[in-house]
């Protein structure tokens, strides 16, 4: 077993490290907050008569 | 020197100390080759369109105007940055991390679908019946092939995006380099993974579009249209922010030896972008009447001021790692002689520098303030806004890209760059160029032309204008301007095309011209008063106050157009 410390990644560093979490991030955050909430604003127009 | 592994063959690169693979080689010289050739057209397109917008001019008629218009905004704004940006994926992907490239083969199916996806949008332009400009906003409807065009050029940049991300999944498994990845690989990175975003919106809505144009879809609702698109339009221009912000970095440490002043402050800035940049889309809707001020609010105003810190920090830290790598390797004295002694003569830096400075003064300020929705009245659908993202995309992004293709070109296509004493002066005039464009474009548009109108006075129509003379003038320093910046722009493709055609080969003995790491052996107590680097510092808060000063401005003229009883 070998005696050298281990070295600890802050909880920051392991997100930016971990490229496919980055990745479902940019997908995820935008299409919530930009495209389905801008969609729902389009889609709950009311219908003109 | 070539040296063969099992896996694929590598050259060491005597200027850089580079080890490059020769397939990815190839595919980033395509690729780079390729985008110059398009930004020859869409600067060809752009001069047609400058010299109609310039009063005394008012060069083409009408529907050859909005078909030049409609190659410029195409051509300059997706094909040429998206075919560099998938040199510099490439590049960095597999010259940095000293890796091999993942699938070559479909790599190359990612070069030939850009360019019939490139030519068939082209060709259905020039066809005459797709002048729908870079938009394409129903009920204006274009032939077919022009969205079928788009859709396979999208899909070809999709495959690049995975070809580099294959890399990077080599590069870890085959142990290329330890820990995290360099930071300039991880901003490539950061653009990759907005760029399959905007892909995907793109998808989501140019396929029904393109069978609204074949009939199969009776009609596409505009304002869905409009919200889907600019994540798709707005996101394709923060693609170029992430990269270009990666290139500074890049050029920075290449030729000072700078290292970021915090890695992990860069890193969190960039995860800044991932979360908070895309959100940018909603200013070109914040005049759409159907969304609530709730969602635009939400996205610009809060979210997307998070992407803006972001910003400010590599504003702040790319030339404060200059800054105190200069100062480590002797410019120490004052506040600015490390910015003085600077290699302004090399395009390179010059390029780069003034990308920085452009982005920052002209495009990042008027991006933010255009993005209040209060502001935002006095400027929609005005030529404030394509002058603002001349800004960004041709002074900031574009510059960038100039700057590294003149390191590119003695490292990836061993040849001397011909002509140095005119590529000496090619970034200042682009730059210089650009920046008189937006400026004074910006200016008229905040008195009110609009965008996109072939006769800002709408001669001969019911709703006829005549605007006062200050505006002729306006528009015609301003398209002085454009015509400055393409002749930089024909110069830029003159001294690439010509230093690969004919340029002399570097020697395979050539020198080293990669800066050595500046803090190692150089001056340790730099900067004064306590800062490392104190004239990047007064240069940031410089960039702060006028962007204050800007915003207030902009609330006061608004106020005297709007009085409020």
């Amino acid at each position: 077993m070998s005696n050298e410390p281990i070295e600890q990644q802050t909880v920051l560093q392991r997100i930016l490290d971990d490229i496919n979490l980055i990745m479902c991030l940019c997908l995820v955050v935008p299409t919530v907050f930009y495209t389905l909430w801008g969609v729902m604003e389009v889609a709950t127009i009311p219908l003109g008569k | 020197m070539a040296i063969t592994t099992a896996q694929s063959p590598f050259r060491i690169d005597p200027l850089s100390g580079l080890r490059i693979d020769l397939q990815a080689q190839a595919l980033v010289k395509i690729n780079a080759v390729l985008a110059v050739v398009f930004l020859l057209v869409g600067g060809a397109a752009g001069l047609l369109v400058a010299l109609t917008r310039w009063p005394a001019v008012h060069l083409l008629p009408a529907d050859m105007f909005y078909m030049a218009l409609t190659v410029h905004g195409i051509v300059a704004l997706m094909v040429w940055i998206i075919f560099f940006e998938i040199a510099v994926i490439y590049f960095v992907s597999t010259a940095l991390l000293s890796c091999r490239i993942a699938t070559p083969g479909w790599a190359w199916t990612q070069v030939w679908l850009m360019v019939i996806g490139a030519a068939m949008t082209f060709v259905a332009i020039l066809q005459g019946n797709s002048s729908v400009m870079m938009t394409s906003y129903p009920p204006l409807e274009a032939a077919p092939h022009f969205y079928l065009g788009l859709i396979l050029f999208a899909v070809g940049a999709l495959i690049g995006c995975f070809v580099f991300w294959g890399t990077l999944v080599i590069a870890k498994e085959e142990k290329t380099y330890e820990g995290s990845l360099p930071l300039i690989v991880y901003g490539a990175m950061v653009a990759v993974c907005i760029a399959v975003f905007t892909i995907a919106s793109g998808a989501i809505i140019l396929i029904p579009t393109f069978l609204w144009s074949v009939g199969l879809i009776k009609s596409i609702d505009p304002m869905m249209y409009r919200v889907i698109w600019w994540a798709f339009g707005h996101s394709s221009q923060q693609i170029n922010v992430v990269t270009h912000i990666s290139i500074w970095y890049c050029i920075a440490g290449l030729i000072f030896g700078a290292k970021p002043m915090s890695e992990k402050v860069s890193r969190t800035a960039f995860l800044l972008y991932i979360l908070f940049l895309q959100f940018g889309s909603v200013h070109h809707l914040l005049s759409d009447p159907g969304l609530s001020s709730v969602w635009k609010v939400f996205n610009t105003s809060y979210m997307m001021y998070m992407a803006v810190l972001a910003s400010l920090i590599h504003g702040l830290t790319v030339p404060g790692s200059i800054e105190v790598a200069q100062r480590r390797n002797g410019y120490n004295n004052g506040l600015f002689e490390w910015l003085r002694k600077a290699p302004w003569g090399n395009p390179v830096f010059s390029g780069m520098f003034l990308s920085l400075v452009g982005f920052g003064f002209v495009g990042g300020i008027t991006g933010v303030v255009m993005s209040v929705e209060q502001v935002n009245m006095i400027i929609h659908n005005t030529i404030y806004v394509p002058a603002h993202f001349h800004g960004t995309v041709a002074g900031g992004t574009t510059l960038a890209f100039m700057a590294l293709t003149y390191f590119l070109i003695p490292v990836l296509f061993q040849r001397e760059v011909i002509m140095p004493g005119l590529a000496k002066w090619q970034p200042w005039l682009f730059g210089i160029g650009i920046n008189v464009f937006a400026i004074v474009v910006m200016g008229a548009g905040t008195l009110g032309v609009p965008r996109r109108h072939y006769d800002i006075t709408f001669a001969g129509q019911a709703l006829a204008h005549e605007w006062p003379g200050l505006i002729y003038m306006m528009m015609t320093v301003g398209e002085i301007g454009a015509v400055l910046a393409v002749v930089g722009g024909a110069l830029f493709c003159y001294i690439v095309v010509g230093s690969i055609l004919w340029g002399k080969k570097v020697p395979a003995d050539a020198k080293c011209i990669v800066a050595p790491p500046a803090d190692a052996g150089g001056h340790k107590e730099i900067g004064a008063g306590g800062f490392e680097a104190p004239g990047t510092f007064i240069l940031a808060m410089v960039l702060f106050v006028t962007l204050v000063l800007y915003y207030f401005v902009n609330f006061k003229y608004l106020a005297t157009l709007w009085t409020l009883a």
